[in-house]
């Protein structure tokens, strides 16, 4: 039994059938990377996983419990975190403020009512945001305004703030779509790291064969909403289905 | 100092100086002289001043902080304004049951109002409360009288219990003796200066409302509020619910603007349902816009900017232009009052229009924001590398 278990998922957007029959589990402290074509539903089964959209059929399960029909911050209570295709952070904040709220999140629960406190003498909270910024190398960042830095470092910001509540899950959409190549080293520096200092269980979805490689320990292959291999990333490179389905696609 | 960092408590101190002296700062002009008009030091004008700036700020805390711009809380004012009436006709003239009634009667409101209205966000949440207000305003108007004495107004008969009222308790509002309408004196050469009991109880409940609202800015909970604004998606997926946050948020302005309401009928013992109309709602977001949302101390500049011209600009007439223009030959003195004529008197609200539009066209940030471009423009000779700083600094402008 892996981690995440997707049973029989799928979603009709009016006649389109985004996802049929999707089946995938994932290993507890594994990186599985899902790869296919534009519209394949690689971001529709995120939105499931993550409770923003529900699915027509089939069973979610994280940690033998059912996610569906959960609220989003219910599902990152329980141990998942998402980064967007594109960085949703707090850009009216600072790099450091941005970092304090997941903290927050993880002491408080979802709601807390401390009104009359200094959020800066909150010494615990502010020591952990610091300590995970100068994990992610953002340290001389900290008073930035987070919506003027570069995207490179929004992600690397999004990615540190999801790791400031140690979930067990961290589920990425293109995390490196967009950005230039020293961008994109960084980032694959920066999730590898994580991998190897932390237990966590990485699902990443990406267009760029090079992180997927770099990454991945296994690879699901999605065309038209269904699975149509997994393996190891060894095995997918030289698979004729996927090379007719996905790589030769890319490559002509 | 008081738990506020250097910054934020040397704000505090400059508005305490503003508010205790302000009998004497607004009064700069000796009676009589020409300038005179231009003079506000006058009871019932600072009172207004430091009520609305109670308002704005409680209404800063809602629209400033989340970005959820409400369109009703007038609606709150005027619960508190009969709140306090009713403990009057009940009990006596002290106002402090009254103003403690106004704070829980308008959470209650605001709880209600809000839980349903916060449902829906931008425009939609707007309209809610907007729907709310009127609707509390044809209540109050017609349905509730026997609550709210409907047109006339609330006010208080002899006919009333007031339980508690003897033979030694002033007739009129009195903080236990201490009576509002009551003022000393101060003459000195030309000037006048009136220092009057109900402006200071404003004035002490100002100054801990605004301390409050600093202490509410820079919280655990203030910054959950401004990541409401900032981005609700984030804030969803980083496990914190988005709802009590803004909920928690409305109440507390609402209970800002209740006891604003109660503050009203405390200098001037009357309710009437026109406290409740949408104009004032309204005029709280034109206040908290033209001072600067967001910042601590925008909102009561904008409160003290838009009473001081209604006041100044709508006492202004012809004749004293004519005056003013005297000097021009006759045929143009009569053309500037012409030109000038629109703008003042009832016109007044053209000119806070022009006014308003300048403001959001040139200086997004309100008065705050201007006030910081001037002090940039003074600061500038270490050049080029204060600009980086400013940038960087992410603190809510004062
Ligand atoms: N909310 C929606 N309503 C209607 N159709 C949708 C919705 N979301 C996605 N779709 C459609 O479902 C299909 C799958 O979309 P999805 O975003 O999951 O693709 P993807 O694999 O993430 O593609 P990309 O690589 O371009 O990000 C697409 O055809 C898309 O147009
Ligand atoms: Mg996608």
């Amino acid at each position: 039994m892996g981690i995440l278990e997707v049973k029989d998922v799928g979603k009709r957007f009016g006649g389109l059938q985004a996802l049929g029959d999707v089946n995938l589990s994932v290993a507890e402290n594994s990186c599985h990377a899902i790869i296919g074509p534009n519209g394949a539903g690689k971001s529709t089964l995120l939105n499931v996983l993550v409770g923003k959209l529900t699915p027509d059929t089939g069973s979610v399960m994280f940690d033998g419990q059912s996610v569906l029909g959960l609220s989003a911050h219910k599902i990152n209570q329980m141990g998942i975190s998402r980064v967007f295709q594109t960085p949703e952070i707090f850009g009216a904040l600072s790099v450091l403020e941005n970092m304090m709220i997941p903290c927050f999140a993880k002491r408080d629960g979802s709601f807390r009512m401390h009104a009359i406190e200094n959020m800066m003498r909150e010494k615990d909270i502010v020591d952990w945001a610091d300590r995970i910024l100068a994990d992610v190398n953002m340290a001389d960042k900290r008073h930035m305004h987070a919506a003027s830095m570069s995207r490179g470092d929004k992600r690397r910001l999004e990615i540190a703030m999801c790791l400031a509540q140690e979930p067990r899950l961290l589920l990425l959409d293109e995390p490196t779509a967009g950005m230039a190549r020293a961008d994109t080293n960084n980032t694959i520096d920066l999730l590898k790291q994580i991998k190897s200092e932390r237990d966590i269980t990485i699902v990443i979805i990406e267009h760029d064969m090079h992180v997927v490689f770099s990454l991945a320990e296994r690879i699901t292959v999605l065309a038209q909403g269904s699975p149509l291999v997994e393996d190891t990333p060894e095995n997918i490179k030289g698979h004729p289905k996927v090379r007719e389905a996905y790589l030769g696609e890319a490559a002509a | 100092m008081l738990g506020l960092n250097r910054k934020d408590f040397l704000l505090f101190l400059v508005v305490t100086f503003l508010a205790l002296f302000a009998p004497i700062l607004l009064n700069p002009f000796p009676v009589g002289s020409a300038m005179a008009q231009f003079n506000a030091g006058y009871p019932d004008l600072m009172q207004r001043f430091v009520i609305f700036g109670i308002f704005a700020i409680g209404f800063n805390i809602l629209f400033g902080l989340t970005g959820y711009l409400s369109f009703g809380h007038a609606a709150f004012l005027g619960v508190g304004s009969y709140s306090v009436v009713w403990m009057y006709k009940l009990l006596d003239y002290n106002i402090l049951p009254g103003l403690f009634l106004a704070i829980v009667v308008s959470a209650v409101f605001a709880l209600l109002i809000g839980f349903i209205s916060l449902r829906r966000s931008g425009i939609y949440f707007s309209i809610l409360t907007l729907a709310f207000a009127q609707m509390s305003f044809s209540l109050a108007y017609s349905v509730l009288t026997p609550i709210t004495n409907g047109e006339t107004g609330l006010q208080v008969y002899t006919s009333d219990p007031q339980i508690l009222m003897s033979g030694f308790s002033p007739s009129s509002p009195h903080l236990f003796g201490l009576v509002m309408n009551d003022s000393s004196y101060l003459k000195f050469g030309g000037w006048e200066f009136t220092f009057n009991n109900g402006y200071y109880l404003c004035a002490v409940v100002l100054m801990v409302a605004f301390y409050l609202s600093i202490r509410i800015f820079r919280s655990p909970f203030g910054l959950m509020l401004r990541a409401v604004k900032s981005n609700q998606t984030r804030l969803n997926y980083t496990g914190l619910n988005p709802r009590p946050y803004t909920l928690a948020a409305f109440v507390i302005s609402g209970m800002y603007a209740g006891l604003a309401g109660g503050l009203m009928a405390a200098m001037d013992p009357l309710a009437g349902a026109e406290r409740m109309q949408w104009t004032a709602s309204g005029e709280v977001v034109l206040m908290t816009i033209l001072g600067g949302a967001g910042t601590l101390i925008g909102p009561i500049l904008g409160a003290g900017f838009i009473k001081y011209f209604e006041n100044i600009f709508s006492k202004i007439n012809d004749s004293i232009l004519h005056s003013w223009f005297a000097f021009l030959p006759d045929g143009l003195e009569d053309a500037v009052v012409f030109i000038i004529h629109p703008f003042i008197g009832k016109g007044w609200h053209l000119t806070l229009g022009i006014l308003f539009v300048l403001v959001v066209v040139f200086l997004p940030g309100g008065l705050v924001e201007g006030g910081q471009r001037i002090a940039r423009l003074f600061r500038r000779k270490p050049a080029d590398k204060t600009d980086n700083d400013t940038s960087a600094k992410t603190d809510p402008a004062e």
